[in-house]
């Protein structure tokens, strides 16, 4: 497998750069592998350990952040390309001092079981009602150029990216439907 | 993963000349399909220019009517682009029915025409695949191929191409601008993929070190009345197992003008020109859309495994048209 590493042909000093961004407030600055996605950054090296790997490949959801308030899939971003980026994982959902009302919607509504993909639900919903709130359309929504609505069915199909294996999906999308209906 | 360099050219003629330069290198955009291949080892690139900062953004109205969408705009930021709602439906959704809300964000536009297939068989590299590995076989021709091709396909290739807006982009006679070290040019859009062939590994007919910087979207008033129908193993965050872009114009009864594209059928966005002659100018009925299907379907050679979607592209062509008949009474 020495060969299909490729790194004879790489200096040592172009395998990694410098990147200094933003997460949950706080400057950032690290000299890391090109290699190293966000989701890795944050695990391994800023002790950010919320966001979750649960399958690496984009598919689950688990490694949901927000990256310039939008939400993204930090398995699939190499940190490199963050140059002055703002990023807020989960454990910057929160304020100083109590929960953000999505969170505490998720604990009144019992939304998760055993909690692995919580903070990327977590996250992904703060994305949801962001969009909601701008009236970005979703597949569901009857009309493209009428006023959105967080129905459950709108909830549904925009939280499709994030996969429970607890089944926790129904308290799920009520915590969300909560959160919409107080704004 | 194999290790490689990073760059992140500030102009256009940089990033060419960084491509065209190494024949191992990649533009990375919104990373949702690359990051992926090359954490399987399917694609290893030693040199990633990253393309996200270039001056390729923002969706323009064009003096003559249509729009101009930058190569790096993302995916849901163009379906909630209220003219893109509002004058090309059949745009807004076939980008509200692919991946999920987070890779939406982060997928580009000329990035999702130009993402590989999902065929089972190259993301596999224990497996033969000759769009991966030229030379070594394709695995899918009488392996699992349920969700690949039904027509133009090669006994080198069954693949299909995953993308959702190359269908509506291909019904909508869409036109890519590129810029090549020779300078830039326009591709129609219908030109921009290929047929598998005897070389799946050329998926495009863009040059090595070609890069995408927008797709102009022509006017076209009937798009108002335009539909995308994607069928799916599930309800959402899945790729098609069949889907059809369509527009169309009626006259009274009369099909005054029509556009059809197939996706999941073929190596490239299959736009359904016989289907479109068989309509033009006749009274529409569900027939006749039926009868167009059929002309279009008559090429289709399903495999051993996907014969289900010569009648699912029929059923879809004749349910999407009769839909949009039917909205304008």
């Amino acid at each position: 497998m020495q060969n299909r590493s490729g790194s004879a042909s790489i200096a040592g000093d172009e395998r990694s750069s410098r990147v200094a961004f933003t997460v949950n407030g706080d400057r950032r600055e690290l000299t890391l592998d090109n290699r190293t996605t966000l989701l890795d950054t944050l695990r391994e090296h800023l002790g950010l350990i919320g966001a979750k790997k649960g399958c690496d490949h984009g598919q689950c959801g688990s490694c949901t952040v927000l990256l310039e308030g939008r939400r993204v899939k930090s398995c699939l971003i190499f940190a490199v390309t963050l140059d002055d980026c703002s990023i807020t994982t989960v454990e910057g959902l929160a304020g100083p001092d109590r929960l953000s009302p999505l969170q505490e919607a998720f604990v009144a509504q019992d939304a998760f079981q055993c909690g692995y993909c919580t903070p990327g639900q977590l996250c992904s919903a703060r994305g949801v009602l962001d969009e909601l709130a701008e009236g970005w359309p979703s597949a569901v929504t009857e009309d493209l150029t009428g006023v959105v609505r967080p129905t459950d069915a709108e909830i549904r199909e925009r939280m499709a990216g994030n996969l429970c294996r607890c089944g926790a999906y129904p308290h799920i999308v009520a915590a969300i439907r909560e959160t919409a209906g107080e704004r | 993963m194999r290790e490689f360099r990073y760059r992140r050219p500030t102009d256009v003629d940089e990033a060419v000349a960084l491509l065209d330069a190494d024949p191992d290198a990649a533009y990375l955009a919104g990373g949702t399909n690359l990051v992926d291949l090359m954490k399987l080892g399917v694609q290893r690139p030693d040199l990633l220019v990253d393309v996200n900062r270039l001056p390729l953004g923002g969706v323009e109205p064009l003096p003559e009517g249509g729009l101009r969408v930058g190569a790096t705009v993302r995916n849901s930021e163009l379906a909630a682009h209220p003219v893109v709602r509002r004058d090309y439906p059949v745009l807004a959704r076939a980008l509200l029915a692919a991946a999920s809300g987070q890779v939406r964000n982060m997928a580009t536009t000329a990035g999702n025409l130009l993402q590989r297939t999902r065929c089972f068989y190259f993301q596999d590299t224990g497996k033969a695949c000759n769009k991966r590995d030229p030379g070594s076989g394709c695995a899918a021709r009488h392996g699992q191929n349920r969700e690949l091709a039904i027509l133009d396909w090669s006994e080198e290739c069954v693949a299909t191409h995953p993308s959702d807006l190359a269908v509506a982009l291909a019904a909508l006679d869409a036109v890519v601008e590129v810029a090549e070290p020779e300078g830039t040019r326009d591709v129609p859009f219908v030109e921009l993929h290929r047929s598998p062939g005897e070389h799946p590994e050329r998926e495009t007919t863009l040059r090595r070190g070609a890069l995408i910087t927008a797709v102009r979207i022509p006017p076209l008033p009937a798009a108002r009345r335009s539909a995308y129908l994607k069928v799916r193993d599930r309800a959402s965050f899945a790729f098609a197992v069949g889907s059809v872009a369509a527009v169309l114009d009626l006259d009274g009864d009369v099909v005054r003008d029509v556009r059809l594209a197939y996706g999941a059928v073929a190596h490239r966005p299959w736009r359904a020109y016989r289907a479109e002659a068989e309509l033009r100018g006749r009274p529409f009925t569900p027939e006749l859309a039926g009868q167009a299907a059929d002309a279009e379907l008559a090429a289709a050679r399903p495999l051993r495994h996907n014969g289900f979607k010569v009648p699912l592209i029929r059923a879809v062509t004749v349910r999407a048209l009769t839909e949009l008949a039917e909205s304008r009474r």
